[in-house]
């Protein structure tokens, strides 16, 4: 990405540490995310990247060490918590929609009660991101008639309908049949196109080497290597990179 | 052309191949009877014994209903329906009849089927009180709150309102039954004394309108209570937690009979020093609603343990805030999880509203026991006890029937326990 008059640090991570009792999930996590960067963390499972990724909206509490998301400190203040899940979006592996609502209403319900839309407004937003995502016809359904890759299309538009200024992506991909993997993938690349910042967990190897602008690889809650994907899967420094690569690239 | 199993490559020239029907049952009723009923020796002899024992059973049942002495039934049907409610006052309870019918039709005109299917149970049950020889004014009555059932459903089809007017105008309802049953409000504490008519002492509400007081509103209190004590022992802030955890334990292990004797000796205590001494009605309701909540927690809380992560994780990730989040995603899907452990509650609640007569109160059982002890039925052989206990048991039925059938229409229509 060429330089922009924003390119300032959006996420900053600095010594993240977490147990789950006496497990520790992440060792001294450090990240630093740019505005309008696509970051992908690629590794194996276990590594600590979901958990890593979920600390950033606070699904999951860090013990120690310090994350700062557009300025504001992650802490266990309550406010900084809500302004800061109203900046991010994130979008899970199991698509996570309300099963009782409609994809209208699964997309209008936040806006509408946090943001405060109102609810014409809220509506037009989400027919626009519907057509977006290329499946406005589906409006009126609700999720359990759709297909996964449907499913997972409307979870990226409902997290989009906040205007987040980053997007979270936990493993978008990985439960969906491979035909529909695809579609999925060109929504998020339009989305990386259009400027967003975007934190991606996946193993989808071809995204990371199209799109990402950094490649984070992490193993046993650390981060081994990051680099950019030419020199990334080009040539891999650490040796534990190489020999993942070597598994995934067959 | 079929596949050549055996062949190594082979395409199918066919694909795709539409759909085609499924083969017709051959059965028709005959053939069914024949392959469930009569399907060798064995089952043959059994259903024709089935058969036998099901004929007695019914004939018996049928020819004693027919010859049974209903007269105990039917010269209290006052105290069975109003209980010891003052004779030349039952215009008060009439009153509070037609408001709920009128109510309750315009309910099932704006909020559709299920309503509409027990404002029609409801108007079956008035239709026929209203063709029974129960007395001139009574089926007048009857008559006029069919139709207000009638008047109200198509004013509720045709009138746009909104659901929270209506909602206000059921809570209105609540308070309007209690003024007006009572004959005007008295509060001495806050100096309140009104009436229109001489002010009735609740301890003689009775039968089944008392009984329905008593389901009503501890169904309709006891349901949030029990919904805040289940989110509060999921709660994270201790307090909260231990004391709905204590609360939900405690009242469990004990009989309902218990906190009943409890509440009609000790709820003065309970009160501020200085308020009056709540009538019997009040302290059994309070015991029947702390009652039911604590069940109802149980049953609120599986349905919340039952709701996958996800959906908490992508209500917060959304930034919903808390309310929000319980009240548009978490509450709906838990709740409906479990209608059947709920409604099953609502009907032992019903059920349960039988004990107050072992604390005094003459709700419906206590009106069977004591037309059972009137003098007039003691020359009868076998005494008035089968009728009037069956004619007791039916209306229970009756009611809970129309919770349960209620249920499972509610089920159906949210799509639920399909899956």
């Amino acid at each position: 990405m060429a330089g922009h008059l924003l390119s300032d640090d959006i996420i900053v991570c600095n010594g993240v540490n977490k147990w789950y009792g006496e497990f520790q999930a992440l060792k001294n996590v450090s990240l630093a995310v740019k505005r309008q960067e696509v970051v992908v963390i690629i590794g194996p499972s276990g590594s600590g990247k979901s958990t890593f990724i979920r600390t950033i909206n606070r699904l999951e509490e860090h013990q120690s060490g310090e994350i700062v998301v557009d300025g504001i400190p992650l802490t266990r203040d309550v406010r900084n918590i809500e302004t800061i899940r109203m900046e991010t979006g994130m979008v899970f592996q199991q698509f996570n929609l309300f099963p009782h609502l409609t994809v209208l209403q699964n997309i209008t319900l936040a806006p509408i009660q946090v943001r405060k839309m109102k609810k014409k407004d809220a509506e037009a937003l989400a027919m626009e991101l519907l057509i977006r995502v290329k499946i406005p016809e589906q409006a009126a359904k609700f999720p359990g008639q759709l297909s996964g890759g449907q499913q997972q299309r409307v979870a990226i538009a409902r997290a989009l309908a906040m205007r987040p200024k980053i997007m979270l992506f936990d493993e978008p991909t990985s439960a969906l049949d491979p035909e529909m993997i695809r579609e999925v993938l060109e929504v998020m690349e339009d989305l990386a196109e259009s400027g967003m910042t975007m934190l991606v967990v996946t193993h989808e190897m071809g995204f990371a080497r199209g799109v990402a602008d950094r490649v984070v690889f992490m193993d046993s809650g650390e981060i081994v290597e990051i680099g950019t994907p030419e020199i990334f899967f080009g040539n891999p420094q650490h040796d534990r990179t190489k020999l993942f690569l070597q598994q995934i690239l067959k | 052309m079929t596949t050549d199993i055996h062949s190594a490559n082979w395409v199918n020239p066919n694909h795709p191949t539409p759909a085609g029907k499924p083969p017709a049952t051959q059965v028709g009723v005959v053939g069914w009877l024949r392959a469930n009923l009569f399907s060798g020796v064995g089952n043959s002899i059994l259903t024709l014994v089935t058969l036998g024992v099901v004929y007695f059973v019914l004939t018996g049942l049928v020819r004693w209903l027919l010859g049974a002495y209903w007269e105990p039934v039917w010269a209290n049907r006052k105290l069975f329906a109003v209980g010891p409610y003052p004779t030349d006052q039952l215009r008060q309870p009439a009153a509070v009849l037609l408001v709920v019918c009128a109510l309750f039709g315009v309910s099932a005109g704006r909020w559709g089927s299920i309503i509409r299917s027990l404002a029609i149970g409801l108007g079956a049950l008035l239709s026929v009180l209203a063709i029974l020889p129960i007395g001139m004014q009574a089926q007048l009555l009857m008559g006029v709150a069919v139709a207000l059932l009638v008047i109200g459903y198509l004013v509720g089809l045709k009138v746009p309102i909104a659901t929270r007017w209506l909602m206000l105008a059921w809570l209105a309802s609540l308070v309007f039954t209690a003024i007006v049953l009572r004959g005007g409000i008295e509060l001495p504490r806050l100096g309140i004394a009104w009436s229109f008519a001489p002010l009735v002492d609740p301890g003689l509400y009775g039968g089944l309108m008392l009984t329905m007081i008593l389901a009503i509103v501890g169904i309709t209190l006891s349901f949030p209570l029990g919904v805040m004590l289940a989110l509060g022992r999921r709660s994270t802030m201790p307090v909260i937690k231990y004391f709905s955890i204590i609360y939900i334990e405690v009242v469990r292990g004990v009989p309902l009979i218990t906190i009943l004797f409890l509440a009609m000796a000790m709820l003065p205590l309970f009160l501020p020093s200085g308020w009056s001494s709540p009538p019997g009605l009040v302290r059994v309701l309070t015991a029947i609603t702390l009652f039911s909540a604590a069940y109802l927690a149980e049953n609120v809380r599986g349905g919340l343990q039952a709701l996958p992560n996800g959906q908490y994780e992508a209500a917060e990730a959304l930034g919903l805030r808390h309310w929000d989040k319980l009240r548009f995603i978490i509450l709906p899907q838990a709740l409906t999880k479990v209608i059947p452990a709920l409604v099953g509650q609502f009907i032992g609640l019903f059920k349960d509203t039988s004990l107050a007569s072992l604390v005094g109160l003459l709700e419906l059982v206590g009106i069977g026991k004591a037309v059972i002890q009137q003098p007039e039925w003691m020359g009868v052989p076998g005494g008035a006890a089968k009728e009037v206990y069956i004619f007791v048991a039916f209306v229970f039925f009756i009611f809970n029937f129309g919770l349960s059938f209620a249920s499972r229409k509610l089920e159906t229509k949210l799509g639920v326990g399909k899956r």
